[in-house]
């Protein structure tokens, strides 16, 4: 329960310490210690995850942990990254920026860690807020409308989100047995819990963290925010912050499961999932900005989570385990597109060709993430999404594995006629040549790392991780494959 | 007694969601949502039979939040930006009069299928109407000012369906949601003034350069 608190609240505090100290090089070392020591505390976690005691407010249980881990990984390497990005590019208010990836740091881990589901609320509302000010880095007319649209479709899926907690609580039987939202109490006592009210919960749930994930139709503020917003942020919020969305999904899953109503919210979820998946595909397609298509990559990546979530069985393995892929290669491909950005000043593809010659490292980056990010072996995307096809097609639903097939087919054309644009080519005669192929180590360590980890994950997950993995799915009615 | 005075606060609240809706005045708007900021404030002392200390918290933060700081804040966004004073409607106001009354129909036919526990209260209905009304107002005026006016009331229509839980929902959680709420609005408010500064005018109209070519 220490650990979990010191979790949430440590950057919290540092966040408000960064707004009050003086100079850059001083926030930026609070930055990167504050980000190591929650990864060292995360790694804690692990470490003594058998003297777990159940009941708290705060708690990491399996698919808590998992998400936890995901985002405090990313964190380290973005936190890495900000602070050589911080020393040559003055986002507006400089101080304000460090204090926002603090309190964001802090959000995210309380959605994470909550076992009350109105607590886990107040994160998902504090994780918009603090990175609000994020986007809006850049102070022009693009980026302001980019944070307008953010601020407001969130701030009304937020407010579904809340009434879905609401109702939730009404769910539940007014005698003393349980107390009101906190998650062992709704799963043990679920079948005490009143359906009517259970599914209109799960119903408003789905729209306020789809909204969050950025699941379509309610996707549209993801590609104006993705490519207004700093590509570091940009790279958090595809990471991090629509995992946490996520995770709240499956929260209310676990409970409507728990309940007994498979068949209210699978199709629900299975549908939604397939209707994510069209629409990045025909969005990816002809697509000319490449933040933006990286925006579409995320909503069809949302939509094979959900996807995963509603077929059950490998499928919710298949989901958890992409969950961690899908954080880290989105981080990865951000750092470098964002790299390739800074070179070409513009993300419109038809301005950036031939940065082979102008950012060799970076280039090579993003065609290591066009076959990461698309699925292809040997790395861990191709595991979790074989895995979430195989579990559609034993779960009795060969047209949706048929047709997730297809449209994972149509976005690796789309993606890869983009990215070899970028990457071949001559250079336009912006970038500068002067530059040529000096990269900044902190610029591309980062997502190195990222990428050696999803590459990891497709030739080898650890017996504990595995182990981890499995049970979250069991606890969302899902198994091993 | 109490059940009739709650009965009335819930008309109030109503009454004030169409109030905003069909009032062409910006500052005439902000007083309306101050008002039922208000109303809100009231409603746990009416709900609860007893005055605790809880309860009377829970009454003052909201009614200080709620109809104090947050209408107070948008005043001086107004004030400070130069904002004109129209509310600029999308769709005329007859039609969103009737979106308004759709939404009560469809509001009480949802209530009408509840649990039979639950029916006969005005709390779930009212609750509805005043979050559909807010995104009513959300999604056809074109000022952001406005605009976060709808939010507020969405807001508070989730915020009376919350005081049905005032005895379950611990005191923490609520404090967390009137801050958040806050906190929301605040930075709502302060891009807001910016999206004036930039454009010139308070309009989300405007907001068109981001778009799928």
């Amino acid at each position: 329960m220490l650990i979990e608190l010191l979790i949430v609240v440590v950057p919290l505090a540092a966040g408000a310490l960064a707004y009050v100290v003086q100079g850059a090089r001083a926030r930026s070392a609070l930055l990167l210690t504050i980000a190591t020591l929650h990864t060292g505390a995360v790694g804690l976690l692990w470490v003594h995850q058998a003297d777990r005691a159940p009941g708290g407010w705060l708690m990491a249980d399996e698919l808590g942990l998992v998400v936890l881990s995901t985002v405090s990984v990313l964190f380290l390497v973005v936190a890495y990254y900000a602070v050589g990005y911080l020393r040559d590019q003055t986002p507006r208010g400089g101080r304000a920026f460090v204090s926002c990836l603090l309190a964001f740091l802090s959000a995210t881990s309380l959605v994470a860690l909550s076992q009350h589901l109105a607590l886990l609320w107040v994160g998902m509302e504090s994780t918009t807020l603090a990175i609000a000010p994020l986007i809006y880095a850049r102070h022009d007319r693009r980026s302001l409308e980019a944070v307008w649209k953010y601020l407001v479709l969130s701030s009304v899926g937020i407010a579904l989100a809340l009434l879905a907690v609401f109702l939730l609580a009404t769910a539940q039987p007014v005698d003393g047995g349980s107390r009101a939202l906190l998650l062992p109490d709704l799963i043990g006592g679920a079948s005490r819990l009143d359906p009517w009210w259970l599914r209109a919960s799960f119903v408003f749930a789905l729209a306020g963290f789809g909204t969050k994930m950025g699941l379509a139709p309610l996707h549209t503020w993801k590609p104006d925010t993705y490519g207004e917003a700093p590509s570091l942020v940009g790279g958090l919020m595809a990471g991090a912050l629509t995992s946490c969305a996520f995770l709240g999904l499956a929260r209310f899953t676990q409970v409507a499961m728990a309940a007994g109503l498979q068949d209210f919210v699978r199709p629900l979820l299975i549908a939604s999932g397939l209707f994510s998946l069209l629409v990045a595909a025909a969005f990816i397609i002809g697509q000319a900005d490449v933040k933006r298509l990286l925006a579409y990559s995320s909503v069809e990546h949302m939509g094979l989570l959900v996807l995963g979530l509603g077929i059950g069985g490998a499928g919710a393995y298949g989901s958890v385990l992409h969950l961690i892929n899908n954080g880290l290669v989105k981080g990865m491909l951000f750092l470098a597109v964002g790299n390739l950005v800074l070179a070409a000043g513009t993300s419109v593809v038809a301005d950036m060709h031939g940065m082979l010659r102008v950012r060799p490292v970076s280039a090579w980056l993003l065609v290591i993430g066009l076959f990461a990010v698309t699925g292809s072996p040997p790395f861990g995307l191709f595991i979790s999404e074989f895995s979430i096809i195989t579990g559609a097609v034993r779960e009795h639903h060969p047209w949706v594995a048929a047709a997730t097939v297809l449209m994972l087919t149509i976005i690796f054309v789309g993606i890869a006629g983009m990215i070899i644009d970028i990457v071949y080519g001559e250079p336009a005669g912006a970038a500068d040549e002067s530059s040529s192929g000096a990269e900044r180590p902190s610029f591309v360590v980062g997502p190195v790392i990222l990428a050696s980890i999803v590459l990891l994950l497709g030739l080898y997950i650890p017996a504990p991780l595995r182990a981890a993995i499995g049970r979250a799915a069991a606890s969302l009615g899902g198994m091993r494959p | 007694m109490t059940h009739s005075s709650l009965q009335l606060l819930l008309l109030l609240v109503v009454l004030t969601d169409f109030a905003v809706l069909g009032t062409s005045r910006l500052s005439a708007c902000i007083r309306w949502i101050a008002f039922q900021g208000a109303i809100l404030g009231l409603l746990p002392l009416v709900t609860e039979g007893e005055l605790t200390t809880h309860v009377v918290a829970l009454a003052i933060g909201t009614v200080i939040v709620k109809a104090i700081l947050l209408p107070g804040f948008l005043r001086w966004a107004i004030r400070e930006a130069a904002i004109r004073r129209e509310v600029e409607p999308l769709v005329p106001y007859m039609g969103s009069m009737l979106l308004g009354a759709a939404a009560l129909g469809a509001a009480f036919a949802v209530a009408s299928t509840m649990p039979v526990s639950a029916r006969g209260s005005l709390v779930v209905p009212v609750a509805l109407v005043t979050v559909m009304i807010g995104m009513v107002i959300l999604i056809t005026r074109a000022k952001a000012v406005i605009q976060v006016v709808g939010y507020m009331m969405l807001e508070n229509g989730v915020y009376i369906f919350g005081l049905t839980l005032a005895r379950r929902v611990p005191f923490l959680v609520e404090a967390g949601v009137l801050l958040d709420v806050f906190v929301g609005v605040f930075i709502m408010g302060i891009v807001v003034f910016h999206i004036n500064r930039e454009f010139d005018s308070i309009s989300a109209v405007n907001l068109t350069e981001l778009r799928e070519s």
